[in-house]
């Protein structure tokens, strides 16, 4: 299958292992990746703040970039969630419904990671190799928007040498909310706080998920704290393997002290 | 404005309809929200400020985290042994949103309803008008003392400092509410106002305030509410006004509805000669029939159990058999107003169940007064701005990480999460200067749209690798708004190229 990679603007931006980490994995599955160069980003931090007008030209960019696309994957559950949700509603709203149509047949090709392995591919090994102990947080929007329920804890079952710890509190949020991290950064950083408590409780080595945003929260909060735990994207484990734990998916923290 | 019949504009139009009638005075200027004068919809400081006080009380979170944890586990018990949970939530809002579109027509059928079995309705477009009709009732009662059922609409109104003004006492029933007027202090929570305080500390406030108490009082459960008991009993036999509110009313019959689980509510309900309910008009249901969903829903989502211990319901007055005189005050405060908003209308299905408050990851960790509304958590973060105008409450739809547990638990699926997003933008669009926000959001979605300049931001945001010096970290100490993050979270150094850099150039482009 020819698919489509949407690295989303903070993968791309910030920390550019995570879709070089999915398109390896996509690749060594026996797809071709293809990522088109015009994307940038979903619109849902403009939506999200209230800039929904805002957003509508920025979902037009991601409608041209994808144009044709036969499958688009992403690897975070919350921009995925963003395209199911609101791209079309924001555009419908502005008056914009060819583009709000366009939004909404994209949207019915477009994947997290975990959907498009286990559902549309039919793979929960996808014979990765990855010799730590890890917990997985189920970011809120994978959890309740896409509903991914348990596709990453099979994907992570089947990875060889990964002892997968269960995460107590694990539905709780972590306390990112995008722009709520910086509005409320008091109560956003207490809910952090708990997470953390939870993520260590677990004597983990890496804590993962399917969403680099709230792993770059979390993350950030244990390098800040100088815990010995570290985050690492689900695609970055699924990508690794016993012949190539290659330097972009090293088992050094995402966010190092 | 639309003829009856077709929603908000008719309900309005009947306020209008009604206060010319009584007074010949009124203007119509738009539709009204809950007045700035009065009530308790509005805190004094914005929700990012007072909850970082809130976070400082760890007592507080201790209380909290305990109470919400237990209740949350309760429901999840008793929803999860309903085998048609999923079709009875999707009727629960497919009623509410019938309801809503033909409120007026309901509301008339209620009251005609009312009228013939011998009760009297009153039409009160705001929280003075409802204040003002209550206060005259009891006047012409001679009474001086009310006993009150739990209601949330009194509390929003401010009914019981209105009362107080006017020389006559008001005496919360409710075993929390009584706790909160005994300790002078403001409900937290909608079903357990008193969750911010522990055993112990509610000793301490029945010891210092209730006459006679036994000296000897401990914190255990059951003497805490024998106290409570002997306090109210008295209270109880000679009062002869009691106000409540009401979970619902049912337009075909005129039946109105209380919902409790001490039987305090029951007692204020029977006793007195005087009845004086206090409805928000969203609580109107049509049929008798609508009443076996919502008594599914309500018990299990609010208190975790399979049903509640008392059910009380009546319609007007019978004879020689409870109060002889009965009131029924239908308040607006700003609802029709919420109803004008089609995205926000949604947050009038509501019924006061408080699972959204109990699942909240910041509702547990800043508390109720917080917010600032006698609404607190999720709901009230899309009932409080709507009530009162965003203006007024402009930080409360910002008091939200947006992750969905209140739109998972409610149990009339109000979509929370997407209330709150709305009313953020008509905040933005209610601006009239630009904002630094504003003006950096807006430059944003012009970069963000042009594949040019998106390469051109990304460079930029590169070169903040050169602040590490070398580190994997950013330094703490960056310039707001970058601050408000690194005080507590580390930022990752940006990487030298992009991945869709390093791919155009692997890929030859």
């Amino acid at each position: 299958m020819k698919v489509a990679l949407f690295a989303t603007c903070l993968v791309d931006t910030m920390v550019p292992q995570v879709a070089r980490a999915t398109a390896t994995l996509l690749e060594r599955l026996g797809h071709e990746v293809v990522v088109p160069a015009g994307q940038s980003c979903c619109g849902q931090m403009h939506v999200n703040t209230g800039y929904r007008h805002e957003a509508v030209p920025i979902v037009a960019n991601h409608v041209r970039a994808f144009a044709g696309a036969e499958a688009i994957v992403a690897p975070s559950g919350s921009c995925v969630a963003s395209i199911h949700h609101q791209q079309a509603a924001v555009a419908r709203r502005a008056g914009e419904h060819a583009l709000a149509d366009e939004a909404e047949l994209l949207a019915g090709r477009t994947y997290e990671l975990s959907q498009f392995l286990v559902d549309v591919l039919g793979v929960t090994d996808v014979g990765a190799f990855y010799p730590h102990r890890v917990t997985y947080h189920p970011t809120c929007h994978s959890l309740r928007l896409l509903r991914v329920g348990d596709r990453p804890l099979q994907l992570l079952r089947a990875v060889r040498g990964l002892d997968l710890v269960e995460l107590p509190g694990a539905d709780q949020c972590c306390g990112f909310g995008g722009t709520f991290a910086v509005k409320n950064a008091d109560i956003s950083t207490a809910m952090l706080t708990d997470k953390m408590a939870n993520v260590l409780s677990t004597h983990a080595e890496v804590c993962t998920a399917g969403d680099a945003s709230c792993l770059m929260h979390i993350g950030g909060g244990l390098s800040r704290l100088r815990a010995g735990t570290r985050t690492v994207h689900l695609a970055e484990i699924l990508a690794s393997t016993e012949e190539a734990v290659n330097p972009q998916q090293s088992t050094k923290p995402s966010v190092p002290a | 404005m639309p003829a009856f019949g077709t929603g908000s504009g008719a309900v309005a139009l009947r306020f209008r309809y009604r206060k010319r009638e009584s007074a010949m005075t009124a203007v119509f200027l738009g539709i009204p929200t809950a007045p700035r004068d009065v009530g308790h919809l509005r805190g004094d400081q914005s929700f990012p400020d007072a909850a970082r006080g809130a976070l400082r009380d760890g007592q507080l979170r201790a209380n909290l985290g305990h109470a919400t944890s237990t209740i949350r586990a309760k429901r999840a018990r008793v929803v999860g042994e309903v085998p048609d949970w999923a079709e009875l939530r999707e009727a629960g809002r497919a009623i509410k949103a019938a309801t809503m579109a033909r409120l007026d027509e309901h509301l008339i059928a209620l009251e005609e309803q009312v009228t013939a079995r011998g009760g009297t309705v009153h039409w009160a477009r705001d929280a003075n008008e409802a204040n003002a009709i209550v206060t005259r009732l009891v006047q012409a009662t001679g009474a001086d003392e009310v006993v009150k059922v739990k209601s949330m609409a009194t509390q929003e109104i401010g009914l019981n400092e209105a009362l107080e003004a006017a020389g006559i006492t008001a005496l919360e029933t409710d075993l929390a509410e009584l706790i909160v007027q005994l300790g002078d202090d403001k409900p937290s929570h909608i079903l357990v106002p008193a969750i911010h305080k522990n055993r112990s500390e509610i000793r301490e406030i029945f010891a210092r305030t209730i006459p006679g108490v036994d000296p000897e009082l401990t914190d255990e459960p059951r003497k805490l509410a024998m106290a409570a008991r002997t306090h109210l009993r008295e209270r109880f036999l000679r009062a002869r006004v009691a106000v409540s509110g009401a979970n619902f009313a049912i337009a075909e019959t005129g039946t109105l509805t209380v919902v409790e689980s001490e039987g305090n509510g029951r007692m204020c309900l029977t006793l007195p000669e005087t009845l004086i309910t206090v409805m928000g008009i969203e609580k109107v249901v049509p049929t008798w029939r609508d009443l076996e969903v919502f008594l599914q829903l309500l018990p299990r989502s609010s208190t975790g159990e399979r049903m509640n211990p008392y059910t009380s319901l009546w319609a007007g007055v019978t004879p020689g058999d409870g109060p002889q005189d009965f009131h029924l005050v239908l308040l607006d405060n700003g609802r029709t107003a919420v109803l004008a908003d089609e995205v926000g209308r949604e947050a009038l299905h509501c019924i006061r169940c408080s699972a959204c408050l109990n699942v909240c990851p910041v509702y547990e960790r800043a508390g109720g007064h917080a917010y600032g509304s006698v609404y607190p958590g999720p709901i009230g973060a899309v009932l409080s701005p709507q009530l009162t105008g965003v203006e007024d409450n402009a930080s409360l739809p910002y008091a939200s990480s947006l992750c969905g547990a209140c739109y998972d638990v409610c149990p009339v699926a109000i979509d929370i999460p997407s209330i709150l997003v709305h009313l953020r933008a008509e905040h933005v669009e209610a601006q009239t200067r630009t904002t630094p926000e504003a003006a950096a959001f807006r430059a944003l979605s012009k970069v963000m749209s042009s594949p040019r300049l998106w390469h051109l931001a990304q460079r930029a945001a590169g070169l903040g690798r050169f602040l590490a010096r070398g580190k994997p970290t950013l330094p703490a100490a960056l310039p707001p708004p970058a601050s408000k993050w690194t005080r507590t979270r580390d930022l990752p150094t940006p990487p030298r190229e992009t991945f869709t850099q390093a791919w155009a150039r692997e890929h030859g482009r």
